[in-house]
């Protein structure tokens, strides 16, 4: 019998041999995607420290990838990876999190380190709702959908998260869906090499608890509902507002040079040395 | 004197939060993070302008969360860390203070405590966060906790406040308060070679973490600090030796929780400082921190009065001094428990002594105002 080996076997721990994900779960692709990305790059797992925090998406690194991984609270995993990175200049530090730990309870630390400049990478798996505590609504779920704590539909406006992170100051932002893996590796390649904040979102199905109250049905027919959705950036900005409701716009937001905080720390660390 | 020397050896005349700033950063202490708050600020401000010229990163955070979040993610990289706050940031810190307890992460947290509750008086001092940094945090655990009476024991207990994390894996508190913070008086730096402080102990290579024990051991397991090739798995879940998560096992789940405790309660006799001035006294002055000073002003004028009355100060907190308290219980007939609140540490003394002695707790006149030396007096005189 033949043995064939996945080929990103190679980036994981050995002993862990089952994921926590639901069938038809987006983190599998999204996953695959991050690990393709360093694999193209030719990076080795221990280049890295992976920082993650509470949520489907948080288990990801961890206990997955074989390399430092740091599981944190919730809400909080930029914050402890600002701390690593400062520490840890030379490393490539990523943030793996959903958009309730990373945009809602986290919301103003991804604000402050986008505005920092500070070379992280953060995959944001944005799937529109809290998947492990069991569907309640997100401030990232669509106006009008029902969910179990929405249960007369959301009255609130959804978060559009890349656009916020742009303005606060990111180097490079990107949104794709899963639908879209080819597309999202060649971004998360481009976002571990800038230098600065960069953020990737990934809309990503979540058919156990998203499918269901959406209606939207199985993972085939959410990653089918993504692809004619799914409006690429150059064409949305040539379209009327009204015309880009309930429509993801997909593609690079952002792509920019500019000052990086972990650098300038060293920079200074240095010129007050010399100045001995 | 050169602007970058890292040990200011010799005489000065400054404030207690200058003196926390130096003692860390003689401690060897090379990140800092935390948020502007009175009266802590003065720690920060100067560490801002001297971590630079030793090598050191200061950070100024959006908020407390995001200080003692990027504080241990910096201990995990091997960097001394340390935060600096007052009780509202304490407040704010709690979650993650239970987070640095679980992962076993060594940690240095200033309170430069103030009046509460909530945002109460910024600039007035009150042991106002005894319980809550030993209590505050969800679950049970110890952590340890150091409480200075002076400006030039807020450079030397911050020293120690390093060496204690780094030997035992754990967040030490320093538990300052705002008069002794703001307070001016004579301050001695040694020299550098005088200031030895313990080094964690880090983890050796293996092929995976199922080969090394990277926690839970109550003798202190060697960090399996990041950036060195370790893949070391840190979770503040329950969890095994090895750092794997373990939601399922009640017997994993029991060690989880007893583990980091017994690390401390085993080693508590090598933590625990009490500075014991009873000999011969019938009644005890009981105090920490602030309240110390007007505690050895009392007995001296008690003395004077012909009142066999001593002091019994407590430099470590937490873990609690209890061998030391019901001690001090069996050589005194009186025990009176000073506190600048309403009695915060009281009942964990009253719970060891009240057996061999009588015990009372004072607090100051006015809450907020430290002890009158006469006060104390006037109330042992009344007894």
């Amino acid at each position: 019998m033949t043995v064939s080996i996945h080929p990103l076997k190679k980036y994981t721990r050995s002993h862990i041999t089952r994921t926590t994900t639901c069938p038809g779960c987006g983190i599998g692709i999204v996953s695959q995607a991050i690990l393709r990305a360093i694999d193209e790059l030719e990076f080795n797992m221990d280049d890295f420290v992976f920082v993650s925090g509470i949520g489907c998406s948080a288990w990801i690194p961890s206990p997955l990838y074989n390399t430092d991984t740091l599981h944190t609270t919730h809400g909080r995993p930029i914050a402890f990876a600002t701390g690593v990175k400062l520490g840890l200049p030379n490393k490539n530090v990523m943030v793996i999190s959903g958009d309730g730990d990373l945009a809602a309870i986290g919301g103003n630390h991804l604000i402050h380190a986008a505005r920092r400049n500070i070379n992280l990478t953060v995959i944001l798996l944005n799937n529109g709702i809290y998947g492990m505590t069991g569907g309640q609504t997100a401030p990232t779920t669509p106006r009008g959908l029902t969910t179990i704590t929405s249960p007369y539909g959301t009255m609130e406006h959804n978060f559009d998260i890349t656009p916020m992170v742009v303005t606060a100051g990111a180097s490079y932002a990107a949104r794709w869906t899963t639908y879209h893996p080819r597309q999202m590796t060649r971004s998360i390649k481009k976002a571990i090499q800038k230098k600065g904040f960069a953020l990737i979102e990934a809309m990503s199905q979540c058919p156990v608890q998203y499918g269901r109250v959406s209606k939207l049905g199985k993972a085939v027919d959410m990653l089918k509902d993504f692809k004619v959705n799914s409006v690429k950036i150059n064409k949305a900005r040539n379209m009327e507002p009204e015309a880009l409701l309930g429509k993801i716009v997909i593609g690079e937001f952002v792509d920019i040079e500019k000052a990086e905080l972990s650098e300038e720390c060293m920079n200074l660390r240095r010129k007050m040395m010399e100045a001995m | 004197m050169s602007r970058n020397k890292k040990v200011l050896t010799g005489t000065h005349f400054e404030m207690g939060n200058w003196a926390c700033a130096e003692g860390a950063i003689a401690a060897g202490c090379n990140f800092v993070a935390g948020y502007p708050i009175t009266p802590a600020s003065e720690v920060a401000n100067r560490l801002a302008a001297r971590l630079p010229r030793v090598n050191g990163t200061f950070l100024q955070t959006e908020d407390e969360i995001g200080a003692i979040c990027s504080a241990i993610g910096a201990s995990w990289v091997g960097c001394k860390a340390m935060t600096v706050t007052s009780g509202p940031g304490i407040s704010l810190m709690q979650e993650n203070i239970g987070f640095a307890v679980a992962t076993e992460t060594p940690l240095v947290i200033i309170d430069v405590q103030r009046f509460g509750p909530s945002t109460g008086v910024p600039s007035v001092g009150l042991a106002a966060d005894m319980v809550q940094v030993a209590r505050g945090s969800h679950g049970d655990y110890q952590i340890i906790a150091l409480s200075p009476e002076s400006p030039q024991e807020m450079f030397d207990l911050t020293i120690r406040a390093f060496s204690l994390a780094e030997a035992y894996r754990v967040p030490v508190f320093l538990m300052a308060d705002g008069f002794i913070g703001h307070m001016r008086e004579q301050i001695v730096i040694p020299e550098e070679d005088r200031t030895k402080i313990k080094q964690r102990k880090i983890a050796e290579q293996s092929v995976s973490v199922l080969d090394r024990r990277d926690f839970l051991d109550v003798k202190v397991a060697p960090m399996p600090v990041f950036g060195l090739g370790l893949k070391a798995h840190v979770t503040s879940s329950c969890h095994d030796e090895h750092g794997m998560r373990n939601l399922s096992d009640p017997a994993v789940m029991h060690t989880y929780v007893m583990n980091p405790i017994k690390k401390i309660v085993n080693h508590r006799d090598d933590i625990v400082q009490v500075e014991d001035d009873c000999i011969d006294a019938e009644v005890a002055l009981v105090s920490y921190g602030t309240v110390s000073r007007s505690a050895r002003a009392a007995a001296g004028l008690a003395r004077k009065n012909g009142l066999k009355v001593g002091t019994f100060r407590m430099l470590t907190c937490w873990p609690f001094p209890d061998k030391e308290i019901r001690q001090l219980a069996e050589n005194v007939e009186y025990m009176l428990v000073l506190e600048n609140n309403t009695g915060q540490m009281y009942p964990y003394i009253k719970a060891e002594a009240a057996h061999a002695c009588r015990v009372s707790f004072l607090g100051p006149q006015t809450l907020g105002q430290i002890h009158d030396p006469e006060y104390i007096l006037s109330h042992l005189n009344r007894r």
